[in-house]
């Protein structure tokens, strides 16, 4: 199974203050070993949400709006795609971390599978129509 | 936490852990046999001493240490043994001591390659060789395995009881292969990492068309490879392969379990995560060799289906070369036949029979039921039905799998 670890943000991030020497080597590390025991599959650091930008829909209208943003919650500082075992292999894997302070989300990555039962055959062959309608259409 | 929320934790803790302890153990103690029931030992504390006292800060150390203790011991006692034999007396015990010490200082990286090659030796059986890379290097247990590869547990145990006892009786050294025979040696671990794989990606018989947790614990060892022997083009290569044939492992299958073909995939569904770490394993495979070899030449021939945006798009000619590139490599009939698929798709259907009939004859491809199944998709576009639908029945009494026979009996019908 696939986790999405989403590492909040925080003041010094967000004013895009870069880590210490410490805190690098550390990360650097810590990323080294989720490499060479093939646990991660991606992870990126994200730019301060000065630099990024929301769209807001409503109907037809959209709006855009710039950054920052002030509410510590939405503030993502990077994130991690880890393919594990168990629930309990990624909690292991996060409380080998650096990490001192601040917040770490882990969300579940939806596979096939996970639909179970709430799949039912009927809702399979529904998909499975969209599917072969859409095919059609692209040829 | 519960106990059993603490059991589970110990659960992951021995995942992650479980490879770097019994190669460790196994520098120490040289049998892997003996390593790992150490490592078990020390497991066994965890179960018992974790729920009471909490899970140490550091529970691969803790592991380490605890196993290292039992590892002297035994070692003293096997020493203990030999001085009534041999009167080496303090001589072999201070020697061990030293041992140990550098083998404790030593990095765990090169325990862990040195662990996968003895899992691999070419003087084990391929089942044997399967059962305990999954075992000693995965991390699974008996159970786990035998459910993998639908086979009964004893059978399992019992061949991982062989083979530890073959590598015992035969001293096999403790070492990563040098010179010439590193080559022939790191095949033999790929060819068991990419056999995992393809047991999960296409099963060879049951009900199911695809087991995925099998493709996942093999790309995982593959990934850890790279790590451990990170100039070896070939490894980079297999990875490759891996990474962008398990992107479509969710495109390939229907709801209902039958397979899709290539194809008729939705290639939306591919993971796009996957292909993406495949093609940079590729460019790294490159990179790093003039020649490619075969692994690397699969995934290559892998890659030019993902960027392709449908079969029409595909680049055919290219992936003709690159078979003929591997059939000079490894000549196979079933290279062959996957070229007359390539030639069919680039230069039409007749010449891609022509290929597939010169290879027909080969015994190796007598009861291969995608012999028929190609030349039945010649023959119908060329417009002889008949024959067309007695290849597709032919190719559905061959096939072992459940899945795929009604596929293909169900593509006689709509002839």
């Amino acid at each position: 199974m696939r986790f999405m670890v989403i590492v909040k943000g925080d003041k010094n991030s967000e004013a895009g203050v870069m880590p210490t020497e410490e805190i690098l080597r550390e990360m650097g590390n810590y990323n080294e070993q989720l490499v060479k025991a093939g646990v991660m599959l991606a992870g990126e650091g994200l730019h301060p949400t000065s630099k990024g930008f929301k769209v807001r829909f409503d109907g037809d209208k959209k709006t855009i709006i710039d950054g920052p943003f002030t509410e510590a919650k939405e503030i993502v500082g990077g994130f991690w795609i880890w393919q594990v075992k168990s629930r309990e292999e990624a909690i292991e894997w996060i409380r080998r971390s650096p990490f001192r302070e601040g917040e770490v989300e882990i969300r579940q990555v939806f596979e096939d599978d996970d639909f179970g039962a709430e799949f039912t055959p009927e809702l399979r062959e529904q998909e499975r129509r969209i599917r072969e309608e859409a095919a059609a259409r692209a040829k | 936490m519960t106990a059993a929320d603490t059991h589970r934790a110990i659960d992951a803790v021995w995942r992650i852990e479980s490879a770097k302890l019994i190669a460790a153990l196994t520098r120490i103690v040289r049998d892997v046999g003996v390593a790992e029931d150490l490592a078990h030992d020390a497991l066994v504390a965890a179960l018992e001493q974790w729920p009471e006292s909490g899970i140490p800060r550091n529970p691969g150390a803790w592991l380490m240490g605890t196993a290292k203790h039992r590892a002297i011991d035994h070692l003293r006692r096997n020493a203990l043994l030999e001085r009534k034999h041999e009167e080496l007396g303090r001589e072999i015990d201070g020697r061990r001591e030293m041992d140990i010490e550098a083998a404790l200082d030593n990095p765990i990286e090169d325990d862990l390659l040195r662990l996968i090659f003895i899992a691999c030796h070419p003087i084990l059986s391929t089942e044997g060789r399967v059962a305990l890379t999954l075992r000693l290097l995965g991390g699974l247990t008996t159970d786990e395995i035998a459910r993998a590869f639908l086979v009964p547990e004893s059978t399992v145990a019992q061949r991982i009881v062989r083979a530890k006892r073959t590598l015992s009786d035969a001293r096999v050294p403790f070492e990563v292969p040098r010179g010439a025979d590193l080559a022939a040696r790191l095949s033999t671990v790929l060819e068991v990492l990419y056999l995992i794989f393809n047991e999960g990606h296409s099963a060879t018989a049951g009900e199911d068309w695809v087991r995925p947790a099998l493709c996942e614990d093999a790309l995982r060892l593959g990934r850890i490879l790279t790590g451990l022997a990170p100039e070896e083009a070939e490894v980079h290569g297999l990875v490759a392969l891996m990474e962008m044939q398990a992107s479509r492992l969710r495109a390939r299958t229907r709801p209902s379990g039958e397979p899709i073909p290539l194809f008729e995939q939705d290639r939306g569904r591919w993971d796009h995560l996957l292909i993406r770490r495949g093609l940079a394993a590729l460019a790294r495979a490159e990179a790093l060799s003039d020649a490619m070899g075969p692994y690397t030449l699969q995934a290559a021939i892998a890659a030019c289906h993902a960027r392709a945006g449908s079969a029409e798009q595909t680049d055919w000619p290219r992936i003709i070369a690159l078979y003929e590139a591997l059939a000079a490599i490894t000549p196979s009939p079933i290279i062959e036949l996957n070229r007359a698929v390539a030639v069919g798709m680039a230069f039409g259907p007749q010449r891609g029979l022509e290929i597939a009939d010169a290879v027909a004859a080969q015994p190796a491809l007598q009861s291969y039921h995608l012999l028929p199944a190609v030349r039945a998709d010649f023959l119908s576009k060329l417009g002889r039905l008949d024959e067309a639908r007695a290849e597709l029945e032919r190719a559905a009494t061959l096939t072992r799998n459940a899945p795929e026979r009604a596929l293909l009996l169900l593509r006689a019908q709509k002839l």
